[in-house]
């Protein structure tokens, strides 16, 4: 084949001794995202399965793909634009933003494998389009690309890479944005494109609906319209529907955990019954599904398998915490209306804990089985 | 009949080329070769040099660590090399055949009235001691030792694995024979283990306590039959035998003779004709597979192994085959490129995630080749390979302990109960493609170095 022989031909180059050694990392990424590499088994199984983590880094990124498509529909949507020219209005506006992302996390983590002299993992290839997508479209880019350089070095990097990391570094990058540029990245402008092309007006900014309805108990918009994702918010969260797609679409891979998936949605639901039953909020619990981050939280973040708990047991203790903090931070701290992100990340921390109680009980258990026995 | 032990977790991998029911009598072949790379932890001293005669049932070597542990020569004839690697390891030791054969001969015990001392004995010096392995760690036993109970699978669960029924066919008195020598071995019980709706012959064996296992490989692994039968603890000695092997101790015990004939399963993708082949122990590789590999195309491959595609040994055509293995299998090597696989379709290949299409196809058989299929990455993915390992283990939690070298946390967390085959499958389904067998191995040699 052509191009196989092309890349062996340049190969030597960039192995050792050769003038381009330092890149190896580099294009050994690059040569095993065009061919998976001849390498057969030495030790152990001889035969193994074919699924490997580009591709269960890949089903991520198909299932994260109808919520973007949306989120650019919307963006175009929400500065008064319709139809086809929303979408690409939308497109135009995020694809600076996806670039920003990608090439300076890449940038990092190719950086460091070179360092290492290690494969490029393929973590962020997903970290990478979370980004953009939990970010307020109006995000600047130079925000952008700071959040991502210390979400990748000092929540991922200095771990050890993908894989050892203890936040998710998606929501690093957001938490550092949100804490580092309180004044910009708060408000009601932020979440409104401001670039003026295309026709796009400036918009009737509003708060989110999640702002009102910690404010006002209530939201301008139906339900139908909120769980659909015609309103304002973060790129990729705001329809319910198209990430609950994605979401199934991980369910059926496999790739994402049902459990967590599901405890969240069931956690975030019993503490918002709760407060409703108690007379805290008045609207229904079901609300906090439907608006601000949570459905994007609980399908693609809460699920990390890195950060999330790693026993089933454990994901759904964690997967309900999660939800029913997520829940609680909304209704109870007004200064803050949105909370999955804290949610998610502070239940990260406590993953390991509930762990370590759920292998602890099997050490226990496997204690006195052998008791019983004798 | 005591109740079915079902097991939920596991897999079995469809693979193509399963053997056939019908037997090849293999004449004797030219050589054998007896390693002692087949078992774990052994440090062999020469008893013999080149040019020796010897006689089936006469040793070759032994174990520095446990002298009184033989290693005795398959067949009668002259030692014709002691083949050794880097830093003069021995490799094995091979023995030209005579054409007459002539076995070395041992006292015949009335086992009614023989000690245990006496049985152990015989077994050490014939060599068939070998065949006793000790859980845990999965080395041959100790003879000081008095284990705990002994463990029998009557059955294989691997892919592609030898049905025992079919390859134990008339060795049923030999099999009564061995677990009778077996009970002498321990104070407490021998199990026997079978499998549920192919119990053939075995259920009526006496002097064993019978148990019936259903489900997926790895449920015919002896270590997850001994997790759910009666569990090692710290401290507890349990041994082991394979199915064959109690029958050739049988044999020992019947006529004071060593008779080393096993039967094997040849299967594989690029087996010709997959069947079964009666051989002596060590017979070398070529003896059985000659002939009967499907020609490859130009720069195409095969890659033998001694035993299954999980646990087997690759073996050069011209090797032998191993002590332990009741299977050669052949399939293709996967040294080739592919360009974009990890996004193809790839409609050929097996995988347990439903990222592929291979779930939508259960009874679909697979050829599959060598291909790691991937890059070697750090653990991602939670919850797979619980789903593989019927025990109630979390073998996550047990392989990080493994590479941080924590002693504490390995014993806890269960390596005792486990030796590479048991968590095999675990390897194959890692998209993280950890080699773990070698893990588990490297933590076993811990603990036996450090406790």
């Amino acid at each position: 084949m052509g191009l196989r022989k092309l890349v062996d031909n340049i190969k030597p180059t960039f192995m050792e001794g050769g003038k381009l050694s330092f890149l190896a990392s580099t294009f050994d990424a690059f040569e095993t995202f065009l061919f998976v590499p001849n390498i057969t088994t030495k030790k152990g199984a001889h035969i193994r399965d074919c699924n490997d983590i580009k591709r269960t880094m890949t089903m991520v990124i198909l299932a994260l793909i109808p919520a973007f498509l949306f989120g650019c529909f919307n963006t175009g949507l929400q500065v008064g634009l319709e139809g086809f020219n929303a979408f690409v209005y939308g497109l135009v506006r995020v694809l600076p933003m996806v670039a920003v992302s990608y090439i300076v996390g890449l940038g990092i983590e190719v950086t460091y494998a070179q360092i290492r002299k290690e494969e490029v993992a393929e973590g962020y290839l997903v970290t990478g389009l979370l980004i953009p997508m939990i970010m307020p479209v109006s995000t600047p880019l130079w925000m952008v690309a700071l959040g991502v350089a210390f979400s990748v070095i000092f929540a991922k990097e200095v771990f050890g890479g993908t894989g050892m990391n203890i936040f998710n570094p998606a929501l690093v990058a957001r938490a550092f944005v949100f804490f580092a540029f309180t004044p910009q990245m708060s408000g009601e402008k932020v979440w409104f494109s401001d670039w003026k092309f295309m026709g796009a007006t400036d918009a009737t900014t509003g708060a989110t609906a999640l702002e009102q309805l910690a404010t006002t108990g209530n939201m301008q918009w139906s339900v139908m319209d909120a769980f659909l994702g015609f309103i304002p918010g973060s790129f990729g969260e705001t329809s319910t529907l198209c990430i609950l797609l994605g979401g199934l679409f991980l369910l059926l891979t496999g790739v994402a955990s049902w459990r967590t998936m599901l405890s969240v949605f069931v956690g975030g639901l019993a503490v918002g019954y709760l407060f409703q039953a108690l007379g805290v909020t008045e609207y229904p619990a079901y609300y906090h599904l439907v608006v601000g981050g949570f459905a994007f939280g609980a399908v693609f973040m809460a699920t990390d398998p890195v950060t999330s708990a790693q026993t089933n047991a454990g994901k759904y203790i964690v997967g309900f915490l999660t939800g029913a903090l997520a829940v609680m931070v909304r209704v109870v701290n007004p200064a803050y209306p949105e909370g999955m992100m804290l949610a998610i990340l502070f239940m990260n921390a406590l993953a390991p804990t509930v762990d370590y109680f759920v292998v602890e009980a099997n050490i226990n258990r496997r204690k006195s089985r052998i008791k019983t026995v004798k | 009949m005591s109740k079915i032990i079902k097991l939920k977790k596991g897999l079995d991998i469809n693979l193509q080329g399963k053997a056939a029911e019908s037997l090849v009598e293999l004449p004797l072949a030219n050589e054998y070769a007896v390693s002692p790379l087949d078992f774990e932890n052994v440090t062999p001293k020469l008893l013999v040099k080149v040019g020796d005669k010897v006689k089936a049932g006469e040793p070759l070597f032994f174990d520095k660590n446990n002298p009184r542990v033989l290693f005795t020569s398959p067949v009668s004839g002259t030692v014709s090399a002691v083949n050794r690697g880097e830093k003069r390891k021995v490799l094995n030791v091979t023995v030209a055949a005579d054409a007459q054969q002539e076995s070395a001969e041992f006292a015949l015990l009335d086992l009614q009235k023989a000690t245990r001392e006496e049985v152990i004995e015989t077994l050490l010096k014939s060599g068939l001691w070998t065949m006793i392995l000790q859980r845990p760690y999965g080395i041959v036993a100790n003879p000081a030792d008095e284990p705990k109970a002994i463990f029998v699978s009557a059955f294989d669960s691997a892919p592609l694995a030898a049905d025992m029924n079919f390859a134990l066919k008339g060795e049923k008195e030999n099999l009564q024979k061995g677990l009778e020598v077996l009970s002498k071995l321990s104070g407490g019980k021998v199990h026997l283990s079978v499998k549920a709706n192919a119990e053939g012959e075995m259920t009526s064996l006496k002097g064993a306590e019978i148990h019936t296992f259903e489900g997926k490989h790895p449920v015919g692994c002896v270590g997850v039959q001994i997790h759910h039968i009666d569990p090692i603890a710290k401290g507890d000695i349990v041994w082991t035998v394979a199915i064959q092997d109690v029958a050739a101790i049988g044999r020992l015990f019947s006529t004071g003779k060593v008779d080393l004939h096993k039967v094997v399963a040849l299967a594989g993708s690029e087996v010709e004709k997959p069947q079964y082949y009666r051989i002596i122990n060590g017979a070398p590789i070529a003896s059985i597979v000659d002939g009967n590999i499907k020609k490859q195309a130009e720069g195409d491959s095969v890659r033998i192994i001694a035993g299954n595609v999980l646990t087997g040994k690759k073996v050069a055509a011209d090797g032998f085959i191993s002590a332990t293995a009741t299977q050669i299998t052949v399939i293709p090597e996967g040294d080739k490129y592919e360009m974009l696989g990890w996004i193809a379709p790839r409609f050929n290949k097996f995988s347990v995630s439903r990222s592929y299409f291979s779930w939508l196809c259960p009874k679909k058989a697979y050829k599959l080749d060598t291909n790691v299929n991937g890059g070697v990455r750090a653990f991602v993915v939670t919850g797979l390979f619980e789903e593989y390992l019927p025990m109630d283990i979390y073998p996550m939690y047990l392989f990080k302990a493994i590479m941080a070298n924590d002693i504490d946390k390995m014993e806890n967390l269960g390596i005792y109960e486990i030796v590479e085959e048991d968590i095999a499958l675990c390897e194959f389904v890692d998209p993280s493609k950890t080699e773990i067998q070698q893990l588990v191995r490297d933590g076993i040699n811990l603990m036996i170095k450090e406790c």
